[in-house]
């Protein structure tokens, strides 16, 4: 278990040389000078050398990216070219807020997905069988964006249930320990704060685990349909083991196995679903710095931003491949 | 087995915790945090009857050292928290006493004498005085300086364009300095009445350095709090203002990225001002009793080049002739949803120097066939139009603009075939001297002046870069030239309403509008009002009522 995990950590490298190779290329190809893009209609020819000459613009795309590389790996990703913070800083800021949300969306996806899809499973064909099926299908089919916006109107703008985007309400102050505002307001005692920050978040999370949520539940329901249809499973019944018994212990179990694996790669989408949401509910978190990266073209930020987010989801994606070893105990790395 | 299940789970609760601790700045050992250190440091909550006011901005500021940043979201910020030597006159772009009570320029207008303002204290306590005044243009002049602003790597500032032409600075007394110029320059009181010239505390720059982007301290109406990145700025009244105590305790200018998402907030009274507006949402707020929408002209043109030089625009009656055959207050109806007005010269008839009575050209395209007809174009002629395809400031709506032109033109005959390039080889190739296309052109103003649009887009010198027809005349090139250097501001708007006629009878342009600057207020929101620069000066005449 212990080599398995280190062999994976290895290989966390090539993955994470392949894909700065692919955003340095990426977002160098996008045609237009930056330089010109930057200045915009007050760039004088002056000004534009001496900006071409500080960004390197002027050297081989090749020799860029190994200064680029070498700079990265002592941990320096260059400064952003439209706030002049660190890169990583930039990113350091904005990604516990992406944490927060996208830890919350997937709380909710779980708690309301899963028992959906068990509960599907077992009264199939019943009217909530049904009923559950169509509204996870609507809400699979359904953009973030849009989601966001609707449940912003209804629950905000009309219903006046919960706040229109921002993450704390004006005049609340919260000390900034971890940069996750629900664990600092707890860690501070600050309560206030704490309702506050979750009174914010629940849209948001909605609209962001809303499709994670309806992909759960879908695949809860048919691997719990498949293993209800064991062997195994008539014949704990056939032994006289109560039907909850044999639900809980026998099925559910392992009907998880590839629920687990499908909820590691849902965080992939969330990251992405990120971007969205934090536009739409003016969350400052990784998502919208990249997006605003992106259109100023300020390379080194989102560099970083993706190289973070590449990062994580290895380590999400190789947490889920240990977790399968509890949950099946078929499962063995060595 | 349960208990690697035990440990499994508390790894990843170890790796959670350990990613955002690091993701978090460590309060000591980051200097860069900037207002997360000024932060109070636990919950206040608004303190009973206290008067927050909040302005929406559609994107987080950069950078809030008024001589190192160049966006408007920062200069919206910083117009709150600095003053120049000279303030523009309130909802004008005349510049008056600032930082500066009163000045006097030489006679070969040259030299600036400023006689300071007495008694006013930065926000750290700091007393403004020549020595603070020279400390700061030491910062913006002098590359020797540990803290030059063109020392940060990949800065925008408009120092060069303010302070260029700056070849001495001289304490007389306490309170009074002078500054010499190479040249005479008249535009030079409007430039440093700018936003991006305010005055930052010398301490501040001692104690921060370069971090004075995160850690404003001026003298204006509102003292930094705090800045929360992509989240808020929160601001708090300066008591001791010596333009008059703000009426709100607290200014907060929220970062809302979604235009819909602001006006939902404005509605529902989370917010108070929008500084940007959808042109879609105009009716909704105007049909809404608790909602003001306010529009005045701002400090743009917007327009197609025709190059001066090229057959057969060489002919003063084919440029008339394009600008009479498009339909501009139709097109400012219907593409521009009524947030633009119709332009008649180079300049947005806001500013000092605008000839009253002039008139832009209007639709007729019976008129422009004669014309062209005249000028031996009976049946037209086909021309390509170069075109970036993206909204500009002062036109928000890309490349429709061109293709509407395209539309109108094709009915007196002059058929425009439209080439599309990314926006930095479209201004490469505009900008180039021997391009002879028709071009999109357009401009937001700098500094309010008249010389900030007719100099810079008119006047021989500044072909190709700025003057992308190559329009030349040497009578126009005379009076920009004087207007630069005589002092007397009645003189100057004098010799601007000659220079913006000959413009318009000229024609190298076809000149198309002007984009209105339009904001929207809740209703209880007093004292709120507009002004030619767009930035929020003034902010401590604003009340909630």
């Amino acid at each position: 278990m212990f080599k398995y995990t280190v062999r994976r950590l290895l290989q966390l490298i090539p993955v994470l040389i392949g894909v700065s190779v692919l955003v340095f290329v990426g977002m160098h190809i996008i045609p237009g000078d930056v330089a010109v893009l930057l200045l915009g209609d007050k760039g004088t020819p002056e000004a534009l050398a001496r900006l071409r000459e500080e960004l390197g613009l002027n050297q081989p795309i090749y020799v860029q990216y190994f200064r680029f590389l070498a700079d990265a790996l002592r941990g320096d990703f260059g400064i952003s070219l439209r706030t002049r913070q660190t890169a990583w800083w930039e990113v350091r800021q904005a990604l516990p807020m992406t944490i927060e949300l996208s830890l919350c969306a997937m709380s909710f996806a779980v708690i309301v997905g899963v028992p959906i899809g068990v509960l599907a499973a077992v009264k199939q064909y019943s009217l909530f069988d049904s009923i559950s099926m169509i509204g996870v299908l609507i809400s699979v089919s359904m953009p973030i964006f849009w989601t966001g916006l609707i449940l912003m109107m209804i629950f905000g703008g009309r219903l006046h249930w919960f706040p229109i985007g921002g993450i704390l309400d004006e005049g609340v102050n919260l000390q900034r320990i971890t940069g996750i505002h629900l664990l600092d307001a707890l860690l501070t005692g600050n309560m206030e704060a704490f309702w506050s920050a979750a009174r914010h978040l629940v849209l948001p999370t909605i609209a962001l685990g809303s499709v994670t949520m309806a992909t759960l539940a879908r695949m809860t329901r048919s691997s719990m349909l498949e293993i209800m249809h064991q062997d195994y499973v008539r014949t704990a019944r056939a032994k006289g083991l109560s039907r909850r018994t044999v639900l809980v212990r026998h099925a559910f179990r392992n009907a998880l196995i590839p629920v687990i694996t499908v909820a590691g790669l849902q965080l992939g989408i969330l990251l992405s679903g990120a971007v969205l949401t934090e536009t739409v509910f003016a969350l400052p978190g990784v998502g919208r710095l990249a997006i605003t990266s992106l259109l100023a073209r300020d390379y080194a930020v989102v560099q970083a931003v993706v190289l973070v987010a590449a990062f994580l989801i290895v380590m999400v994606n190789l947490m889920v491949d240990l977790l399968y070893a509890q949950a099946d105990p078929r499962i063995r790395y060595e | 087995m349960q208990k690697r299940l035990i440990v499994l789970l508390s790894l990843l609760v170890v790796l959670v915790m350990a990613l955002s601790a690091y993701a978090a700045p460590a309060p000591a050992a980051e200097t860069q945090a900037g207002g997360e250190e000024a932060a109070a440091p636990a919950s206040a909550a608004a303190e009973e009857g206290e008067k927050i006011l909040v302005v929406a901005l559609g994107a987080d500021p950069t950078s809030l050292d008024p001589e190192s940043v160049m966006n408007n979201e920062s200069g919206f910020v910083m117009s709150t928290i600095f003053d120049g030597l000279t303030k523009y006159n309130k909802g004008t772009s005349e510049p008056g006493p600032g930082l500066a009570e009163s000045w006097e320029v030489s006679e070969d207008g040259t030299e600036y004498t400023f006689k300071l303002r007495e008694g006013v204290k930065f926000h750290d306590g700091t007393d403004f005085n020549a020595d603070a005044a020279l400390a700061e243009l030491d910062r913006v002049i002098n590359p020797d300086n540990p803290y030059y602003v063109y020392n940060q790597e990949g800065v925008h500032s408009f120092a060069t364009f303010t302070w260029g032409l700056v070849t001495g600075t001289e304490k007389i007394d306490d309170y009074t300095i002078k500054i010499t110029l190479s040249e005479p320059h008249a535009p030079f009181l409007a430039s440093i009445a700018m936003v991006w010239s305010g005055m930052m505390s010398p301490a501040a720059v001692e104690k921060y350095g370069f971090d004075v982007n995160y850690n404003p301290v001026g003298t204006g109406p509102f003292k930094f709090v705090e800045w929360v990145r992509n989240d808020h700025i929160t601001l708090e009244a300066n008591p001791d203002y010596w333009g008059g105590a703000p009426k709100v305790d607290k200014l907060i200018f929220r970062v809302v990225p979604e235009s819909s998402v602001r006006l939902l907030k404005l509605e529902q009274g989370e917010v108070d001002i929008l500084a940007d507006v959808n042109p879609e949402d105009y009716t909704r707020i105007e049909e809404n009793a608790d909602l003001t929408l306010l529009r005045q002209p701002g400090l743009t043109v917007n327009g197609l080049t025709m190059p001066f030089e090229a057959e057969p625009f060489t002919d003063v009656r084919v440029r008339q002739a394009l600008n009479y055959a498009v339909n501009k207050d139709e097109m400012n109806e219907f593409l521009y949803k009524n947030a633009a007005i119709t332009a008649a010269t180079g300049m947005p008839p806001i500013l000092m120097g605008y000839p009253k009575d002039l008139e832009p050209y209007p639709y007729d395209p019976e008129k422009a066939r004669e014309l062209l007809a005249e000028a031996g174009y009976p049946d037209g002629f086909d021309f390509t139009l170069l075109c970036y395809e993206n909204p500009r400031g002062y036109n928000p709506v890309g490349i429709k603009m061109a293709v509407a032109i395209q539309e109108y033109l094709a009915e007196v005959g002059v058929n425009l075939k439209l080439e599309t390039l990314e926006w930095g080889a479209f201004l490469a190739t505009r900008r180039s001297a021997d391009n002879q296309d028709m071009g999109m052109v357009g401009w937001s103003g700098d500094n309010g002046d008249p010389d900030n649009f007719l100099y810079e887009m008119f006047s021989t010198d500044m072909i190709p870069v700025g003057n992308t027809s190559h329009y030349s005349n040497p009578e126009l090139d005379d009076i920009l030239i004087t207007a630069r250097t005589v002092t007397d501001p009645e003189e100057r708007a004098k010799l601007y309403e000659q220079a913006a006629t000959i413009i318009h009878d000229d024609a190298p342009w076809l000149f198309v509008n002007h984009t209105l600057q339009v904001r929207a207020t809740r209703a209880n929101v007093d004292g709120f009002a507009l002004n030619p620069l767009q930035m929020f000066w003034y902010m401590e005449d604003v009340d909630l009522k």
